[in-house]
């Protein structure tokens, strides 16, 4: 696809900030929703941008999340800076997590965001170098429906 | 086309461009145009906020009058539940429907049995159901709206469970039909109504082709009336009349009042539409799973915050908690036997007559490529705007602004602090008509000096 029809918007998430917490998805909600997304695929796109953005502001100092849409594909990328996760298929199993009492007490830390968002995702990739940060790819399929 | 009809209307005589509607609607379906408030029919959920706010009432709801009671050979009045918030305490749903028919409706019909029934029916779909939680009770139809344009990925969790006001229109027609041996269509029945919302539901049903309501009069329109209407109740009658309330009723006023009545557990009761929109943003994240019930309502407190109600919503949601909080304590039921309602409800006595569809809001573009390059547009507009959400150019955000120019519908200058720059561009296309004028008529004016010259010689 040639880049002019490719829609890109970054946003900034801070860790700790619990109460800005789910404001770029909603902003990824509202695009997908402008440009005609099927609301099937747009509910999975949030579902795993929540998540995403959940683990920065639980365990990560900041992270940027950038947003591109193609006419035939969908790309959640985050980057963030903090502890970085030591044993990947670990967090991807459900129920692990480690997040903190209080976390636990507001109702986070079930173990389900990493198996959640590979669950909402068509496409996962995800590294990370401890210390220093996580980087996640998501990959959502626009016109899987279609064919089908 | 789909073509919405809405029963809110902009008086263009009385609104003098205030924008306090603009500024106030949740989905931003407001633009002032050319000094007037101008609603945009699809994006209208018909929540009534924009009256509310109105400083000169320039917003208005189209109930009917009561000129439209002549209209029926029989006429009967449908009370919602909050009307019983409007009076004192002491005055009591018995007291209010004796006052309706001495207004001059043929009948009245106390909802609160109704009500009851339709809570027992709740209870019984959320009992068998199991599918994605949580469910959303379809009571307020501005949630109902709302889901439709603005969460349509929630429809299903919508209890397909029909409203106690239908319930009881549908029966009562069938039954004073047969009663009084006149038809249908001679029995006019009237919703008593706290919001807008309702009439809307009731001229344009979103779950099904037609209601079984023939009007709605707002609650503010009948309240003086029925005020002087209301007559004396003596004390050993108040007790008795207590006895009839039907508690699980009572809680359709207010927020929390399904919940709370039918001693549901792992429920949730919000209200305000800015506090039901975070509540449904979670609900889509997949946040809220362990809950099994939302009542929500687009008025604070319920439909005691109407906004065709009279008495202050604190109040009004007072009297109702107060008045279940009596009837809890007394251990008064006089409610509907629970085996009647189950077996009714097997019959499908209690479900909608058709599906909920979405409506969701209309793309960009219906062609994927173009939408997603009006939306790159929209948002390099919008980093051309100064981001303050003013409200001059009539759209109530700068980003709205941004949206009506890529449809087509608004232009960049409508911006005024575009506005310079479009003089700087003018003056400078000006200046250079000015300078090529000076240019040829210096030209010229060499020209006849030149001629001059050689007739002197």
């Amino acid at each position: 696809m040639c880049d002019e029809h490719v829609l890109s918007q970054e946003f900034e998430i801070k860790g700790g900030d619990f109460s800005n917490a789910g404001k770029a998805s909603t902003s990824i909600k509202e695009i997908l929703r402008e440009i005609g997304i099927d609301s099937s695929i747009m509910v999975r796109v949030c579902i795993a941008a929540y998540e995403s953005e959940m683990n920065v502001v639980m365990y990560a100092r900041r992270a940027t999340l950038t947003l591109s849409v193609s006419p035939k594909m969908l790309n959640l990328r985050l980057e963030d800076e903090g502890q970085g996760i030591a044993d990947i298929p670990k967090a991807m199993q459900e129920g692990f997590s480690t997040a903190t009492n209080e976390m636990r007490e507001m109702g986070f830390g079930a173990g389900m965001g990493l198996p959640n968002i590979k669950k909402n995702a068509d496409h996962l990739e995800i590294s990370s170098t401890p210390g220093k940060g996580t980087s996640l790819d998501l990959t959502f399929f626009l016109n899987k429906d279609r064919e089908k | 086309m789909n073509q919405y009809v809405h029963f809110v209307r902009v008086d263009s005589e009385k609104c003098d461009g205030r924008m306090k509607c603009m500024r106030i609607c949740p989905t931003e379906a407001i633009r002032i145009r050319n000094g007037k408030a101008v609603i945009i029919e699809e994006k209208c959920i018909d929540c009534g906020e924009c009256i509310t706010v109105c400083p000169h009432n320039a917003i208005v709801p189209l109930t009917d009058p009561f000129g439209e009671l002549t209209k029926f050979r029989y006429t009967v009045a449908l009370p919602s539940p909050g009307l019983h918030a409007q009076f004192g305490k002491e005055i009591l749903p018995k007291k209010i429907i004796s006052g309706l028919k001495n207004l001059g409706f043929d009948d009245a019909f106390d909802l609160s049995h109704t009500c009851g029934e339709v809570s027992f029916a709740i209870q019984e779909y959320l009992r068998e159901y199991s599918g994605p939680r949580p469910l959303i009770s379809i009571a307020c139809p501005t949630v109902v709206r709302l889901i439709q344009v603005k969460y349509p990925a929630l429809i299903e969790q919508l209890i397909p469970v029909e409203v106690p006001r239908e319930i009881a229109a549908r029966e009562l027609k069938k039954k004073k039909a047969k009663q009084l041996g006149i038809k249908d269509k001679e029995i006019g029945i009237f919703y008593l109504t706290p919001c807008p919302a309702k009439m809307i539901s009731i001229k344009q049903p979103a779950e099904k082709g037609k209601s079984h309501l023939d009007g709605a009069i707002s609650i503010s329109d009948i309240y003086g009336p029925l005020l002087a209407a209301l007559e004396e109740v003596e004390k050993k009658d108040y007790r008795k009349d207590l006895e009839d309330i039907c508690i699980l009723g009572m809680g359709w006023a207010m927020s929390g009042g399904i919940c709370r009545t039918l001693r549901l557990k792992n429920s949730l009761a919000a209200s305000g539409i800015s506090e039901i929109l975070k509540i449904f943003d979670d609900v889509e994240r997949g946040k809220l799973k362990n809950i099994d019930f939302i009542e929500a309502y687009s008025c604070s407190q319920g439909c005691v915050g109407g906004s065709l109600t009279v008495e202050n919503l604190y109040i009004s949601y007072n009297k109702i908690l107060k008045m279940i909080e009596t009837l809890e304590l007394e251990q008064i039921k006089a409610c509907p036997d629970i085996r009647d309602v189950r077996k009714l409800y097997r019959q499908n006595y209690y479900g909608i007559d058709r599906k909920i569809e979405p409506r969701p809001l209309k793309p960009l573009d219906t062609d994927l490529t173009k939408a997603i390059k009006k939306r790159i547009e929209k948002e390099e507009i919008y980093e051309s705007l100064p981001k303050i959400d003013c409200g001059v150019c009539g759209a109530p955000t700068c980003m709205a602004l941004a949206e009506d120019i890529v449809k087509g519908e608004a232009q960049l200058t409508d911006c005024i602090f575009n506005l310079p720059q479009e003089f700087a561009d003018l003056s400078q296309e000006l200046s250079g008509i000015l300078e090529k004028s000076a240019s040829f008529r210096s030209v010229k004016h060499g020209f006849t000096k030149a001629i001059n010259k050689k007739e002197k010689r």
